[in-house]
């Protein structure tokens, strides 16, 4: 996990240094071991459960969703905008396994401004959609806000930076 | 100090207004608020289907009952049940329990989606039900479908009797150990009622102009 925040930091200072892609590759691509990959979702729950002063959002999302997609670049201005405030952000990839080589590693490397990404494989979506949010119905782009008790559950996907930074503003006043 | 504090309460007002007022949601199935829970009578609609004929729900009433499933052709979700369809309706059919899919996506927003793309999945995969365009999407809000494939079983009187899911492993046929659907068709054969009476699965949101 660690690793992973390392290499997407260093992609981040080049990107924003605007070096050029041949010296981008001396850094080592992702792999699949540098993305943790949950099969269980009891076993990723403790994402939606951090009690801390710091205002959590988390975004199911996946590779092969086009709204998904059309709305990530509002997530990486955030996760950009908030990079000094106790704001983290969480992106829960339920792209399918055996897609993760294939479609979503390439996808993030492509991508050196996407959150942390971590991945759901967990099938028996009756038995977990729930435990996320009772009004999620299971169809995805949705995104958890929350901070200790407080909870902001958007069942659909943005159409700008502004609604997501309207309600980040709204957990750090 | 003191005296700030209304005005910070009503700040506080004005940002949840804010809130609340920039997150539009122009979803036609959220914004109904006529949408059909279990018990409810299935809303009756007419249809055209890939073999260019008009179906509409009443054609089924002399059926044990139906089973509508919104489903569209570019969905890997959609996809990956395709298979599971055919099969359900071979089986069921006979039983009196015919499948009844419909497309509830807007073609303009999703291209694959369009009539003639549906037209070309249905001979392609040898659909032998009744694929249906919800051409400009009034159905699947009467219903409040919110993904695809979303799974709506009518018992023989037009009553929607289960809602979700068709089993709990999309991505992995051979390790399924809950088919919702089948185990309802039996319930209502059986003359008792579903249990689950609504499942949730993750989908594909339905596809609109915003």
């Amino acid at each position: 996990m660690f690793k992973k925040l390392f290499l997407f930091g260093w992609f981040g200072i080049f990107v924003l240094s605007g070096v050029s892609g041949q010296e981008e590759l001396k850094n080592p691509p992702l792999t699949i071991d540098d993305i943790p990959v949950y099969q269980q979702f009891d076993d990723m729950q403790y994402v939606l459960e951090y009690n801390n002063d710091t205002t959590y959002i988390i975004n199911f999302w996946a590779t092969w969703c086009k709204p998904c997609v059309e709305e990530l670049p509002y997530f990486e201005k955030a996760y950009r905008a908030y990079e000094n405030k106790p704001v983290k952000f969480i992106m829960v990839s339920l792209d399918f396994k055996k897609q993760l080589e294939s479609k979503l590693v390439p996808f993030l490397n492509a991508r050196p401004d996407m959150p942390s990404t971590i991945v759901l494989l967990d099938q028996d979506g009756n038995t977990w959609i729930p435990k996320v949010a009772d009004e999620w119905d299971g169809a995805i782009p949705v995104t958890l806000f929350y901070n200790g008790n407080k909870r902001k559950f958007i069942g659909h996907s943005f159409e700008s930076y502004d609604e997501i930074s309207t309600i980040i503003d709204s957990f750090l006043r | 100090m003191k005296k700030f504090i209304p005005l910070f309460v009503g700040l506080l007002a004005v940002s949840a207004f804010l809130v609340s007022a920039t997150i539009s949601n122009n979803d036609p199935a959220t914004n109904a608020s006529d949408k059909v829970s279990v018990g409810d009578k299935a809303p009756d609609f007419t249809l055209k289907n890939v073999d260019g004929k008009m179906v509409s729900l009443s054609d089924y009433s002399d059926k044990n009952g139906a089973v509508i499933i919104f489903t569209c052709n570019h969905c890997p979700y959609a996809k990956m049940y395709e298979d599971r369809i055919i099969e359900l309706n071979a089986t069921y059919a006979p039983k009196g329990y015919p499948v009844i899919a419909i497309n509830p996506n807007d073609p303009e927003v999703q291209p694959e989606d369009g009539f003639e793309e549906m037209k070309e999945r249905a001979k392609e995969k040898g659909f032998d039900f009744p694929y249906l365009f919800d051409e400009g999407q009034k159905v699947y809000p009467e219903y409040g479908a919110q993904r695809t494939p979303h799974v709506f079983l009518l018992d023989d009187k037009m009553t929607i009797r289960y809602i979700g899911a068709i089993d709990n492993n999309p991505q992995e046929p051979d390790a399924v150990t809950e088919k919702y659907l089948e185990n309802a068709i039996m319930a209502l054969e059986n003359g008792k009622s579903p249990s689950p009476e609504s499942t949730k699965a993750i989908g594909c949101s339905i596809k609109y102009k915003k």
